[in-house]
């Protein structure tokens, strides 16, 4: 029982801190460039422990991010519901891959997430000027996704050391 | 241990249930204000802290930029505010006057006009939102007795209006969105339209001008009213283009706020339709 509370606590406390670098404020021509914390450290967690993060933790924390973006109640419960059953359904597969191949694996995810945003986006008529620029956080996420991984081992391995 | 494939199928089912959820959360929270409660209690206990911790590095930024700066420059500031500040009594002077002739004039001409606004700044708390999104947040909330739909405007013109309100901060939709419309007109001779966000803090649209309506570059649109939402006679936009079409209807009529949408630190909060107070 004490072992779960750790997990959970750890798990939540680390995507509490991704949700702040989400609002973190950047200057303005950074902004389309902000990497999607949230969700890479949610597919580290699906990949590491998928008994212990699962589609509530998805669907808690999109509507979180929701009312801190101003978006649809809704909007990112879906997608990050969407991202954590993908992972989910291929975690043994994902884990055994190497860095690059899960950075790849890694952006088409982000790219189906953001592609369901922008279908919600064009039907309440938010449609963003450039497609480019709209899906360039998946892109720096690509590029992150090693290192995050790395952090993330890191973190998950010194404080629950009993599940590797 | 469960077996693999009873796990898969409760995920496949969990999945379409939250689906439907989400896509149920979606369509009322587009359609109607019955979630807003929700989403206000979850903004104030939740996220409201967040926000906070969040905003922390740039106010200490700011304050430390504020204490150390030099002793000159903030002599040379205050004295800078000090004639300032003269001149804008020597106005509020002659305006007080010209308010009291003009209730006057109106009563004389029995007509009713109720002139005076209550005003609150707000700060903007540095917070990024969804960038698709024309909006900000404010460090004033409900209890600072900030209502949706309260009209926002900065020392340069109308900044937008409340849409949501939390217990410390309010969320405010810029005139620049593209669901935000605001009824305006011609400062110069009095022509009514209506400004559409077009998602871009610089630009707005005038909606439905007839081609041979009396509109040029350079003109200044003022807030009418008449949607009865924001009080009339706040200076909006400023017209930058006007394109006639002579196939189409209507002319392509574009504007740039006066307001600085991307810009503003500091913000005016307005409680209209109050009666005049006046200040010995």
């Amino acid at each position: 029982m004490n072992n779960r509370l750790r997990i959970f606590w750890v798990i939540h406390f680390s995507l509490l801190v991704g949700l702040m670098l989400m609002i973190f404020p950047l200057p303005d021509w950074a902004e389309p460039f902000r990497p999607d914390w949230v969700s890479l450290i949610l597919i580290y967690w699906c990949m590491a422990l998928p008994f212990h993060a699962g589609l509530g933790t998805g669907l808690a924390l999109g509507l979180l991010l929701d009312v801190a973006m101003g978006t649809l109640l809704g909007q990112h419960a879906l997608g990050l519901t969407l991202l954590t059953f993908i992972i989910l359904k291929n975690h043994q597969r994902f884990r055994i891959y190497p860095p690059i191949q899960q950075s790849i694996i890694v952006m088409f995810v982000l790219l189906a997430k953001q592609l369901l945003f922008l279908w919600i986006y064009g039907i309440t008529n938010r449609a963003p000027a450039s497609l480019f620029i709209y899906f360039m956080p998946s892109f720096i996420s690509m590029i992150l996704w090693p290192w995050v991984a790395a952090i993330m081992r890191d973190i998950h391995y010194r404080f629950l050391p009993a599940f590797r | 241990m469960q077996s693999l494939f009873q796990q898969n199928l409760s995920l496949t089912f969990r999945l379409v249930v939250i689906s439907v959820l989400c896509l149920v959360l979606m369509t009322i929270d587009h359609r109607n204000d019955a979630l807003k409660g929700f989403r206000s209690t979850l903004g104030s206990y939740l996220v409201y802290p967040m926000q906070y911790i969040v905003s922390l590095p740039s106010r200490f930024l700011e304050w430390s930029g504020n204490s150390m700066a030099a002793h000159q420059s903030i002599m040379e500031e205050n004295a800078r505010l000090y004639d300032e500040n003269l001149q804008l009594k020597a106005q509020q002077l002659k305006l007080l006057s010209l308010q009291q002739e003009n209730s006057r004039l109106r009563e004389l001409l029995r007509a009713s006009s109720q002139v005076g606004e209550d005003i609150l700044i707000a700060e903007v708390v540095r917070v990024d939102q969804d960038y698709y999104k024309q909006q900000i947040v404010i460090n004033k909330g409900k209890v600072h007795h900030v209502y949706p739909g309260q009209p926002v405007i900065d020392a340069k013109g109308v900044l937008g209006q409340v849409v949501e309100v939390y217990q410390y901060t309010a969320d405010v939709l810029l005139i620049s969105d593209p669901s935000h419309a605001l009824p305006v007109q011609n400062n110069r001779n009095g022509v009514r339209t209506i400004s559409q966000g077009k998602g871009n803090p610089n630009e707005l649209d005038l909606l439905h001008i007839p081609n041979n309506t009396d509109l040029k570059p350079g003109d200044l649109l003022i807030s009418s009213g008449l949607g009865g939402r924001f009080p009339p006679n706040y200076p909006v936009a400023v017209i930058a283009e006007v394109v006639i079409q002579p196939g189409l209807p209507f002319a392509k009529v574009t504007a740039t706020p006066t307001a600085e949408l991307d810009r503003s630190r500091e913000v005016l909060l307005v409680w209209p339709n109050q009666q005049p107070e006046y200040h010995e």
